[in-house]
């Protein structure tokens, strides 16, 4: 039982309020959401970094429930799951949200690209891109409008961090990391 | 024509569209897991709507949060406006969310139909 214990100091080390693991759909989305929007009521926080955070939260959580890609699972039935982490972090200053899912490694590419794209870009370049694209763009087959990562990056105001690793040659481990600093409404 | 009145839930919107009493509104939430399907009812309603409106039409968003899916489905309600003469949208945005304000002047920018902001 100690590993309880190691997970708990973790996570307050870590200073994370919530961690999620397992299969992601909209009504485990909108728990969530829930959890967090409540977590921060509780804390008094500020409706404007509220806000910042439910919507870099949900384009975060939806990205996953849409695109994530099945990852081969070798147990006793060989059924394929489609399992994520989502993590909030809350320090003095901030709050941090990351998310980790596997992806087929022919995208790991035009993520990567895209997601140096949308870092490149300042403020009125995102502006710019996000009118393009959805002035352009139609909702893809998963109804995705491919704003969510520019429209994290313009709510957050910062850079979106990212990292990809090979977990084998189909797929690899996806992980993106928001930050919402507290002090710049 | 038939009355639009969906509730809203936690991740759908409010929906109102009575020509009859000339209500013509969306307000609160928009996540829904299929945005295109969600609204795709709004859109073949106004699009019926357009053949023969009313002198004048308000359109009304009010909302709280809209994800990024959904953004391109309040583009596709916008342009269905575009073809109905005398439309004015009001845009509330709530007075410390500038984020909804911008959202609704990138709209603006983006059709041709004249929006009104509204702080509450």
């Amino acid at each position: 039982m100690k590993y309880i214990y190691e997970l708990h100091k973790t996570m307050v080390a870590r200073n994370l309020i919530l961690v999620y693991e397992g299969e992601f759909t909209q009504e485990i989305t909108k728990s969530v959401l829930a959890m967090a929007e409540r977590n921060m009521d509780a804390a008094g926080e500020d409706s404007a970094v509220k806000r910042k955070v439910f919507n870099v939260m949900v384009e975060c959580l939806q990205n996953i429930v849409k695109h994530s890609d099945a990852m081969p699972v070798d147990d006793n039935n060989g059924k394929s799951t489609n399992l994520a982490i989502f993590i909030i972090g809350k320090q003095e200053d901030k709050y941090i949200i990351t998310s980790g899912n596997s992806i087929s490694n022919d995208k790991v590419q035009m993520l990567q690209e895209r997601l140096e794209t949308i870092n490149s870009l300042d403020k009125d370049g995102l502006k710019e891109l996000y009118k393009k694209i959805i002035k352009e763009g139609s909702l893809s087959e998963k109804g995705g409008a491919g704003l969510g990562f520019v429209d994290m990056a313009r709510k957050s105001g910062q850079k979106l961090q990212f990292d990809f690793e090979p977990i084998n040659d189909k797929v690899s481990f996806f992980s993106l990391k928001t930050t919402i600093y507290r002090n710049e409404g | 024509m038939e009355v639009i009145n969906y509730p809203g839930t936690e991740d759908t919107p409010k929906i109102i569209l009575d020509r009859n009493n000339g209500i013509f509104e969306i307000s609160g939430r928009s996540l829904p897991e299929d945005s295109a399907e969600f609204y795709e009812p709004v859109l073949a309603w106004l699009e019926e709507y357009a053949k023969n409106p009313n002198p004048e039409t308000t359109f009304i968003f009010k909302l709280e949060y809209f994800n990024t899916a959904s953004s391109k489905l309040i583009l596709d309600i916008l342009s269905k406006l575009e073809s109905i003469s005398n439309t004015t949208v009001d845009w509330y945005f709530h007075e410390d969310d500038e984020d909804m304000e911008e959202a609704g002047c990138e709209f603006s920018e983006l059709v041709e139909v004249p929006f009104s902001f509204k702080k509450y």
